[in-house]
């Protein structure tokens, strides 16, 4: 099986794009590939703890919290993070946070990696 | 040991948004990776920039005093600082009115390379020997 590593940087309202790297992500780990997500830039206000669902809008805790219970590790940048006012313990357990160079070592043990573009 | 190569190719304007900065920062961080890698494992990025990412990348830069952020001449320098190559495409500056010269040095701060301005043609080269390439 393969090893994806699929970068994530648009917000979680505001596109589908978003919507689209978790269905892959999704669609990946249940084929049995290793799937790894970062989470940069406006993507990284969807690990936030607590998030309401309601039902016009996308949600990201719903389809993190599955992802994480599959195996995908994911981590968000955490500089990008608390720029936008979400601290470490507010976060969805499981999340990891680290700095750019995760991102960089998924990627050399990738056999294909993507960037989902933001903004 | 395994070098993997990567191109990271910067098509939208700096202070646009924020991925075309992201793009910078990220390719920056391959100079820490090695901690989280194994003994002889290297991560190669190149930086490209071509159509509207040109834009923004001239020295004389004052974001910190106007906007209290750091500026993409800074970060540029950064890059040269760790050794990064920096590619520009040089159609693109030319197609702006960008003269080369504009483009930021980091020599007084030590930096032994500099931005390299070349044909599209070069910068098709390294997204072809990159074995991912990622698109800002």
């Amino acid at each position: 099986m393969g090893n994806l590593t699929i970068g994530c940087y648009p917000g979680l309202v505001g596109s589908m794009s978003y919507d689209f790297a978790m269905k892959l992500a999704e669609a990946a780990v249940d084929k049995g590939h290793k799937v790894s997500i970062w989470f940069s830039g406006n993507a990284t206000g969807s690990v936030k703890a607590n998030q309401k669902h309601l039902k016009d809008y996308s949600t990201g805790e719903k389809h993190l919290k599955d992802l994480l219970a599959k195996g995908v590790e994911i981590c968000t940048c955490e500089a990008c993070t608390v720029a936008r006012g979400i601290k470490k313990d507010e976060g969805i357990p499981g999340v990891q946070w680290n700095a750019m160079h995760w991102f960089l070592a998924k990627v050399h043990a990738a056999d294909r990696a993507l960037l989902i573009g933001g903004e | 040991m395994s070098d993997v190569k990567l191109a990271f190719v910067v098509q939208k304007p700096q202070y646009k948004g924020e991925t075309s900065r992201l793009a910078i920062t990220h390719a920056i961080s391959y100079q820490t990776v090695e901690i989280l890698l194994e003994d002889g494992e290297t991560v190669t990025p190149k930086l490209c920039f071509i159509g509207e990412g040109v834009l923004g990348l001239q020295k004389g830069q004052n974001a910190m005093d106007l906007y209290g952020i750091t500026s993409t001449e800074s970060h540029m320098k950064n890059t040269l600082l760790v050794d990064l190559d920096v590619l520009v495409c040089k159609e693109d500056l030319a197609k702006y009115g960008i003269p080369e010269d504009a483009m930021p040095t980091a020599e007084d701060m030590g930096a032994d390379k500099s931005i390299q301005v070349v044909p599209f043609a070069e910068i098709q080269k390294a997204v072809e020997e990159a074995k991912h390439v990622f698109f800002f």
